[in-house]
């Protein structure tokens, strides 16, 4: 006991503290280096050769730049992929959240058959996956039925330029499908909106605050966090999505004699770039939003 | 005055019932009104409908007999219940070896990786130790990082070993933190066993016990509700998970969704397409048949443990930090 007291006691407590903690970090810290950072640096290692597949191993040939300047100016179809994507998940983010926060509000209070309703809106949580989604597409289940087919509606999508007709009949299209995409958000939101104090909504409609200010004022604000969080993981989910078509790109010119590897791997990590770009301006702009809303 | 005084009564009353009726129309403080009811009622009526209307669509087409599919008169209900799209979806699908695959490959990476992510959430949340912030930020990257840019070299260190098309090359990275989605399962643990109270562990550890057998014995039974969140969540992500399996299990083990991605080849090859008569040739209603054999288990699951998802993360907090 006396020795705890001593400062050297206590310095060695510390270190004690440190190495079991490593202790615990240990297996996800070597996972780590194994399977994550040293392939990820291999990729980038391919990325600038070019690689041939050889029944003994692989073999390199340094090439530079030369496979991202081939993706980013010789290659016709990755960058208008790469747009498309990007242009798809600015648009797929907000709708998700909003979509996903008015189902959490509504979750959030009481009606009859509460129960039945919960379940089937976190049906997504547990379906979203890959060849479900598109075998649904491919039989016109995901789109919001027939608006996209309305004479009047088409008229108007064929008046307008295409920079803003793509997206409209991608939202159009693919509305349901991205709706979809909402399940883990609107547990998060749940959460969230559980989080918040009863006693300030009390306070707020005692002071004669209405529905409309208390949401405005109190819940939204409340929400700027799991606001965040969803964005950033409605952007991954999307992303990383094996029926993107951007991935499906990447994925097909792995084993294409034209590309390979190294090809592959140089537009992997432009995809990368591109994403990590989204999640920048995403954040920023809730950042910012959220600054200007607690003011 | 005594006219005066009515019609003051009268307006009272008048306006007592314009309180009653927008009371009963939009509510008041205790109870929501009609109005408000209705337009509730009808938006998630319509939500609902957004998330069953796919769901409807495949089990009906489903069961649709050639007959049926080729009737532009019947659309939603069948004039027969017609099983025959099932039992080939059967077939094809190789069903009960391919769930059993997609079982064991969805069940065993997904038992590891929460172990893993409980221990390192348990040391973040317990221990103060230098990098412990850039362990998180680390964390928070292999969450982002695509998993095209670290999946080649993988799946060629696995093939030089051996070990493509076996479970292994699923395994081997969950059990070390590197799963599917390890990252939040890892931030679930870390602010549980921060909201968990320290003080049974204290006094554990003033009693001589080791630290590994404070977690065993202390930390993991009061998670209890983390563990069983984070795993029902990994087994759906590895079940619908294809990227990875398509890499991972080339050649080998054939898991349902993988099965599903290629089911038009493989129905071709059990049913030749200039072989069999017209009726039994690759239909839409074949393809949602197999389509529904590949989500029913996850459905039994959701509606078995669908307790456990919807207290899901009200319990982890995951919506924290």
């Amino acid at each position: 006991m006396n020795r705890h007291m001593s400062s050297f006691g206590r310095l060695s407590l510390r270190a004690r503290e440190a190495l079991h903690g490593y202790g615990f970090a240990l297996p996800w810290l070597a996972g780590f280096a194994l399977f994550t950072l040293l392939p990820l640096v291999e990729t980038l290692r391919y990325s600038l050769n070019r690689v041939t597949v050889t029944v003994t191993g692989i073999r390199l040939e340094f090439v530079e730049w030369a496979n991202y300047t081939r993706a980013l100016f010789t290659d016709p179809s990755f960058v208008e992929l790469l747009i498309g994507y990007a242009i798809e998940t600015l648009i797929a983010v907000p709708i998700v959240l909003i979509f996903s926060m008015i189902i959490a509000l509504f979750l959030n209070v009481n009606f009859k058959l509460k129960g039945v309703f919960r379940t089937i809106f976190f049906l997504p949580v547990v379906i979203t996956s890959g060849p479900v989604i598109r075998e649904l597409a491919e039989q016109g289940a995901t789109s919001a039925p027939g608006i996209a087919d309305v004479p009047a509606v088409a008229d108007f999508l064929a008046q307008l330029p295409s920079a803003l007709r793509n997206p409209l009949e991608y939202v159009l299209t693919s509305f349901i499908l991205i709706l979809w995409f909402s399940g883990v958000q609107i547990l998060i939101y749940l959460a969230s909106l559980q989080k918040i104090d009863r006693s300030i909504y009390e306070a707020a409609a005692i002071d004669g605050a209405s529905a409309w200010e208390i949401y405005w004022k109190i819940t939204l604000p409340s929400l700027a966090t799991a606001t965040m969080v969803n964005a950033v993981y409605t952007i991954i989910t999307l992303s990383h999505f094996s029926e993107n078509r951007v991935i499906k790109y990447i994925y097909n010119q792995t084993y294409a004699v034209q590309g390979g590897i190294g090809y592959a791997s140089a537009m992997a990590f432009i995809y990368f770039m591109a994403m990590a770009a989204l999640l920048a301006i995403v954040y920023l702009f809730l950042m910012l939003w959220a600054r200007r809303g607690s003011r | 005055m005594t006219d005066a005084r009515t019609i003051r009564l009268d307006n009272r009353r008048w306006l007592h019932l314009v309180d009653r009726a927008r009371a009963f129309l939009f509510g008041s403080r205790s109870r929501r009104g009609i109005v408000w009811s209705v337009a509730l009622y009808a938006l998630l009526i319509a939500i609902g409908f957004v998330y069953l209307y796919p769901l409807l669509f495949m089990f009906v087409t489903s069961i649709k007999s050639p007959a049926d599919l080729l009737n532009p008169m019947v659309q939603w209900v069948p004039n027969e219940i017609y099983t025959g799209n099932y039992v080939k979806a059967f077939r094809v699908l190789n069903y009960p070896v391919s769930l059993a695959n997609s079982i064991f490959a969805s069940v065993a990476p997904s038992l590891l990786q929460t172990a893993t992510a409980s221990l390192i959430g348990y040391g973040l949340a317990r221990y103060r130790f230098p990098g412990r912030r850039i362990i998180m930020l680390l964390i928070l990257a292999t969450f982002i990082i695509p998993p095209q840019n670290t999946v080649i070299p993988q799946m060629l260190t696995y093939r030089n070993l051996g070990l493509l098309g076996s479970p292994l090359a699923l395994i081997l990275p969950a059990s070390f933190g590197q799963g599917l989605k390890s990252a939040i399962f890892i931030l679930i643990f870390y602010q549980t066993f921060l909201s968990l109270p320290k003080v049974l562990e204290e006094a554990a550890r003033l009693d001589g016990a080791s630290d590994l057998r404070i977690f065993l014995s202390i930390a993991v039974p009061s998670a209890l509700p983390a563990y069983i969140i984070a795993f029902i969540f990994s087994v759906v992500w590895y079940w619908n998970e294809t990227f990875l399996m398509v890499v991972f299990l080339e050649g080998g083990v054939q898991t349902l969704p993988l099965q599903l991605s290629k089911f038009a080849q493989a129905y071709e090859n059990l049913y030749p397409p200039g072989v069999v008569n017209i009726f039994d040739r690759l239909n839409e209603a074949v393809k949602m048949s197999g389509t529904f054999l590949n989500i029913l288990p996850l459905l039994v699951l959701y509606f078995v443990l669908q307790k456990w998802f919807v207290e899901s993360i009200e319990r982890t907090g995951i919506a924290g930090e």
